[in-house]
């Protein structure tokens, strides 16, 4: 069973290790890395706000232990769309391309072969979480002294906390997300038609939505597994945002795992 | 007792639409290479996904290499196959594509320069798959189904796309790896090319099997025929109603006239259409071969 899974992850890393697709992927996780966090210290100022949604990250927020990580935990969402997208595209691209069937005449155990992706597709989520942790506290750290922001917490026994809790509250929710993109590939077992669904639900049907009303946004997936990132909100806490978040992926791995294994491979 | 490469019972697959595979029952030897033809949508596709554990029967039963169709994983370490051709990860090398499935199997990695090799693509291992021509990615689907150095093979139109040289290059393997005791099971629609290499044939016609067994034994049940031409085109069907006459079966196909006969009536025919004043252009006694037993067999069109 074990060396079955771990030759699964093996199979699976080679095509997620290809340079394009890792590096094309870490490209986009740097981008939004620099991106959100040198908006979150150039606009401090700012009376628009330097935040999500216009929200004002003050010097002294920014001065705490959690500052290091106040940009980190803010890209979740983003770094979550690019994971919903990378494990919906490596999912469906199976069915898309016919490859499915090859690898399931080498593997037949078919829920081993979802554990095996998953594993792997884990591994480049951690991966994604790290640079996006190292860029993101690196751009902070250095623009943190022009504006005037005190580090001094920073990495101190509580900020070390910080920065690890963060860690995990990003890679959580990141891999939530993926795996919402590998259930959505599954069930609709074409990358661009699994990514634009997600896509679509996440930045558009989501926000509209808790636009007209705000109350539905503690219940909707894509909120509960951003607030995961950021650790809780005013409005909804760690603990809800996490069990929700629980269920909804729950839910959808075992609908996607039992269509995967009952469902005949035919074009 | 032979010993079974595959054996179904009534094996079945229905859809909403309909059968797609209505109890077949075949047996395949072990060492043997052997052909399984039909028109489109015969069931060929449908059949062999069963047998590689993609698709659920809704009936009968099926074992391969002496473990039931129901259990998979005991047998597909031992088959190697190539389904609805070749299908690889475009953006990875053809050597890189190889070693995704090696990984999965847990075959060793040199194996996977040996095929390539062994299919004539040691140059081209390295180049991305989707630069590859279309008899190259029959190639790497053919080593493919190599990897696991298979008891049994099973080929769905392994010779798509190649040129006459590759066919022949496919042939020679596959003749090879039956001597080495390996059971090849392949599709095609080159029923010349099934002839030459296999000794069983199974037929499938409307999902239905109609032939399954030695194809010496298949061209045992056909009649010999004779192909006969006229010099004025009207002649033909004079010719048809002179053979029928005679109390022999024939048919028009493709501007000849088809005769069920043996070669000895050949003579009487000539002799009549003589009478007749009938010129004949051609009068060629023919055996059956695997083209015109097919086309007998499924009653489809030339």
């Amino acid at each position: 069973m074990i060396i079955s899974i771990a030759r699964i992850f093996a199979a699976e890393w080679r095509k997620l290790r290809r340079p394009t697709l890792l590096l094309g992927t870490l490209g986009a996780v740097a981008f939004f890395s620099v991106l959100v966090s040198s908006l979150l210290f150039l606009m401090i100022d700012s009376p628009n706000g330097n935040g999500d949604r216009g929200i004002r990250i003050t010097r002294e927020m920014l001065s705490l232990p959690s500052g290091a990580t106040q940009s980190f935990s803010s890209i979740g969402n983003l770094l979550g769309i690019i994971a919903l997208c990378v494990f919906a595209a490596q999912t469906a691209q199976e069915y898309s391309l016919g490859t499915l069937r090859n690898l399931l005449v080498r593997e037949p155990g078919r829920v081993r072969f979802l554990v095996g992706k998953l594993a792997s597709m884990k591994v480049f989520a951690i991966i994604m979480t790290l640079v996006s942790a190292v860029i993101s506290i690196g751009v902070s750290y250095a623009l943190a002294g022009g504006k005037n922001v005190s580090t001094d917490l920073w990495f101190n026994g509580d900020g070390r906390l910080e920065i690890g809790k963060t860690l995990l509250n990003v890679f959580i929710s990141i891999l939530g997300f993926g795996i919402i993109g590998m259930v959505l590939g599954i069930l609709l077992r074409s990358p661009i038609s699994s990514i634009s669904l997600g896509v679509l639900w996440l930045l558009i049907v989501e926000n509209i939505v808790g636009a007209v009303k705000a109350s539905t946004l503690q219940w909707l997936p894509g909120n509960q597994l951003g607030t995961i990132a950021t650790g809780g909100s005013d409005t909804i806490s760690y603990t809800h945002a996490l069990s929700l978040s629980g269920v909804y992926v729950g839910a959808a791995l075992i609908i996607a795992t039992v269509l995967f294994t009952k469902r005949d491979v035919a074009d | 007792m032979v010993k079974l490469a595959i054996a179904v019972s009534d094996l079945s697959k229905k859809y909403d639409s309909g059968f797609a595979v209505s109890q077949a029952n075949f047996q395949v030897p072990v060492g043997t290479i052997c052909g399984f033809v039909g028109p489109n949508g015969a069931g060929k596709t449908t059949t062999i996904r069963m047998l590689l554990g993609l698709i659920s029967p809704t009936g009968g039963s099926g074992e391969i290499l002496g473990q039931s169709i129901d259990d998979p994983e005991k047998y597909l370490p031992l088959v190697g196959a190539m389904i609805e051709g070749p299908a690889f990860y475009p953006a990875l090398s053809g050597s890189e594509n190889l070693k995704v499935l090696a990984s999965l199997g847990g075959f060793p990695m040199e194996r996977v320069d040996q095929l390539l090799e062994q299919v004539g693509l040691a140059d081209r291992g390295k180049s991305k798959y989707k630069t590859y021509s279309l008899g190259m990615k029959q190639r790497l689907g053919i080593a493919a189904a190599l990897l696991p150095n298979p008891k049994l093979l099973i080929l769905d139109e392994p010779t798509n796309g190649l040129d006459p040289e590759g066919i022949q290059e496919i042939r020679q393997l596959l003749r090879g790896l039956a001597e080495n005791g390996t059971t090849v099971f392949v599709s095609s629609h080159l029923l010349s090319e099934l002839e030459l290499i296999s000794e069983y044939l199974v037929m499938l016609r409307k999902g239905k099997v109609v032939f399954a067994g030695a194809i010496q034994d298949l061209f045992d049940k056909q009649q010999p025929f004779m192909l006969v031409n006229t010099l004025n085109e009207n002649d033909l069907e004079r010719i048809i109603k002179i053979a029928e006459a005679a109390g022999h079966e024939a048919h028009i196909r493709d501007g000849v006239a088809h005769i069920k006969g043996p070669a000895e009536w050949a003579g009487t025919l000539n002799k009549l259409a003589f009478e007749s004043g009938i010129v004949l252009t051609q009068l060629s006694p023919q055996l059956p071969n695997l083209e015109e037993t097919f086309f007998e067999m499924t009653g489809e069109q030339k």
